[in-house]
């Protein structure tokens, strides 16, 4: 036996497999969203306002990961958006592998808006590189304001923190000012919004956020 | 739970590297874990041995593992120190503004192989 050196880590496949489906999106004008929270946070909910929202001038689609069930992709479909349920076969994260098997599964030609709806859970999914070019997470506030401190991967990763439910922020003693600053600690560059998928109130900035982002995305193509 | 995720992309790696080089049997791989990657390495070993006879070439390989310590750089003060002790603030001085060096990594350092073909030596 001889001994080769790699100096690899681990999970250079599935860097290099998210690198790809990256430059793939990219050159077709598809922006792909990974959206990572906790069960329960919310991500069904904001992603259904969002697309009756921007469906008008974007073309959405969404991939729905769950270890089991198809119930989120039912309702995606309800509000008008293209959608795929994947499952992950009890594994707690979305890899680019499985990422891209859903996308070509579904088909996203002429889709400029792609939302991966990651298994709900704050540590695995922040982990693996799905070739998504934007990360957004949710933190909805009956969590509370020291999830930063317990899951720090999570913040440190995302482009976007959002933190959901404000409108029952009160009855949690959530403290949005020292969420902020230990999200921020983690993570300077994090841009945040604050917003209630019920109520309606700071999908503004959110929806104004991802409008740049697409164009942004489709600049770059050129 | 996220070690079945990552033998598996150990394995996917590894697999690749073997068609590459012509390896048609990998013996000892030796990875070097961070103390702060979130890795538990019993749990790993576990999952590998499980794993690896889905392989061929990974059959009758072993696991090595190398511990990295961990270790984070203080801006304030610009020193180091021992990230699992103190964790993000600093001890000589207090800040906050302080960043992991090393200890967060997972990476193949080196695999045992035999090869397709003899060796040139």
């Amino acid at each position: 036996m001889k001994i080769i050196e790699l100096k690899e880590t681990v999970t250079a496949s599935n860097d290099r497999d998210a690198e790809a489906l990256r430059a793939e999106m990219k050159e077709k004008g598809t922006l792909l969203i990974n959206l990572m929270a906790s069960p329960g946070a919310g991500k069904t909910t904001l992603l259904e306002r969002t697309i009756r929202d921007l469906s008008g001038d974007y073309n959405i689609a969404v991939l729905e990961a769950d270890v089991d069930s198809s119930v989120d992709a039912e309702r995606i479909e309800k509000v008008g958006a293209k959608a795929i349920q994947v499952h992950t076969g009890g594994m707690c994260h979305m890899d680019a592998g499985m990422t891209r098997n859903g996308l070509e599964e579904m088909g996203y030609e002429g889709v400029d808006l792609a939302f991966l709806e990651n298994v709900g859970n704050l540590i695995c999914p922040a982990e693996f590189d799905t070739g998504a070019g934007k990360k957004v997470m949710i933190l909805s506030t009956p969590e509370g304001d020291d999830k930063p401190l317990k899951y720090p991967l999570m913040f440190t990763e995302s482009d976007v923190l959002i933190i959901s439910k404000i409108d029952v922020a009160e009855y949690f003693d959530f403290d949005f000012e020292k969420c902020e600053e230990r999200a921020k600690k983690l993570n300077p560059n994090i841009t945040i919004f604050k917003l209630s998928s019920k109520t309606g109130e700071g999908f503004e900035a959110w929806e104004k956020w991802l409008r740049g982002a697409v164009a942004d995305w489709k600049d770059a193509a050129k | 739970m996220h070690e079945m995720g990552i033998v598996l992309h150990l394995a996917k790696t590894l697999d690749e590297t073997a068609v590459e080089e012509k390896i048609t049997k990998i013996g000892k791989v030796t990875l070097q874990v961070g103390e702060v990657s979130g890795i538990m390495t019993d749990l790993f070993t576990d999952a590998w041995d499980y794993f690896k006879g889905r392989h061929p070439v990974l059959s009758e390989s072993t696991l090595v593992i190398e511990p990295i310590k961990a270790v984070t750089w203080c801006d304030g003060c610009k020193k180091e120190y021992e990230t699992v002790l103190y964790g993000k603030t600093c001890p000589y001085c207090g800040s906050g503004e302080t960043w992991l060096v090393r200890g967060n990594e997972c990476v193949i350092k080196e695999i045992e192989a035999e090869c397709e073909e003899p060796d040139s030596e």
